[in-house]
């Protein structure tokens, strides 16, 4: 798994790029967490991710419910078919604010 | 034994046993079994009481010593492995036995967060929610706290389901998922069986002799008979398939066995 950031449209843009399971999840979290105790706002990008597991999710979950406790903005974009299934699955694609371009954000 | 399954060369097999043979004592029970597992498929194994597939998905578990024979899981032959290999080998795989095999000194949580605390490092916020999320996907929502003896039988089932895909494991196996579940527990639980394959890419292998189960949620289905398998094939290759003993077994219809009297006399006067 890669991790890049961007900063657009007043948020701070994570994606995670590639396999997000068990083991690169924490690193997954870790930097979403860093980013919301920055005060920023944040979104996370998942067009690129090919597989991520439940311990992937879980730190979406969280990382929500921060932002959500701190009165930071925190959303979903473009998340790829893979990540879809999943959050499908745990039933989490009508949890989260979801974005399929940065454009939708600022309208 | 017969693979009616078109051909596949170039498909992916992420489980292959190769001429299994195992005996309890002097009695042979798996006869020279030939299985290929296609990633992200569903196998079903099929077979009336003492057709040996239970025994044979202990085997593909690594719980059985087989006598001969190969057991591939992710290219690499089980049989071969240390203890060690093995222990690693089995974070890909997740087992839900039939009876549940919940610790009953434990809650529901803790019976479902087992695994990640024996396998992972994880935090325990990310196993907390994980817990949680599993719990969701099998309906049982607020039910961490419960221990095993407060639930039914068919809760039982699903927690073992939860337990069994909370690593979200690349395999997994079931020993009899409808056995003794009303039939709309037992359709829901066909459908979130498939739910899994198609979110996560699961391969997964069931034992069952429940047929309307078996025909809901099989990609392919082996059918074992007295250690041996009879076909291994689409649900319509094993519904057209013209051998007496699949049919047999399909129209639940008993065995016809010709009587030996001298060895039947032999059997129940024998010394001992």
């Amino acid at each position: 798994m890669e991790i890049k950031k961007r900063n657009e449209a007043g948020h701070s843009i994570i994606s995670l790029i590639g396999e997000v399971d068990l083991h690169y999840s924490p690193r997954a979290r870790e930097e979403i967490l860093n980013t919301l105790k920055d005060k920023q706002n944040v979104l996370i990008d998942l067009s690129d991710v090919s597989y991520i597991d439940s311990s992937g999710i879980a730190s979406l979950v969280e990382g929500y419910q921060l932002s959500k406790k701190a009165g930071q903005s925190f959303g979903l974009l473009n998340i790829s078919n893979a990540a879809m299934q999943v959050l499908k699955l745990a039933r989490l694609d009508s949890v989260f604010p979801i974005y399929s371009n940065i454009d939708e954000i600022q309208n | 034994m017969p693979d009616v399954s078109t051909q596949d060369k170039d498909i992916e097999h992420v489980i292959r046993v190769e001429n299994l043979v195992t005996h309890f004592g002097d009695r042979e029970i798996l006869h020279n079994v030939n299985i290929n597992v296609r990633k992200g498929e569903v196998m079903v194994i099929m077979g009336g009481s003492g057709s040996g597939k239970t025994t044979l998905l202990r085997h593909m578990l690594g719980l059985h010593q087989a006598s001969s024979g190969s057991i591939y899981m992710l290219g690499q032959d089980i049989t071969q492995l240390s203890k060690k290999q093995m222990y690693e080998m089995r974070r890909n795989m997740g087992v839900a036995f039939q009876g549940g095999a919940l610790f009953s000194s434990m809650t529901v949580a803790e019976n479902i967060q087992l695994p990640l605390y024996e396998h992972t490092s994880l935090d325990d916020m990310t196993i907390k929610i994980m817990t949680r999320m599993k719990l969701e996907v099998v309906n049982l929502a607020g039910f961490e706290d419960l221990m095993p003896s407060e639930l039914s039988g068919g809760m039982i089932k699903r927690v073992a389901l939860a337990r069994s895909i909370i690593m979200d494991p690349r395999l997994l196996f079931f020993d009899e998922p409808s056995a003794g579940l009303d039939p709309v527990v037992s359709a829901e639980l066909d459908e979130l069986i498939l739910r899994l394959r198609d979110a996560m890419g699961m391969t997964i292998v069931i034992v069952t002799h429940e047929l309307d189960s078996a025909f809901r949620i099989a990609d392919r289905i082996t059918v074992l008979d007295q250690g041996q398998i009879l076909i291994t094939g689409s649900v319509e290759d094993v519904k057209n398939c013209d051998n007496e003993r699949v049919q047999n077994l399909l129209n639940r219809k008993p065995k016809d066995e010709d009587i030996d009297p001298e060895a039947y006399l032999q059997r129940l006067t024998r010394e001992g």
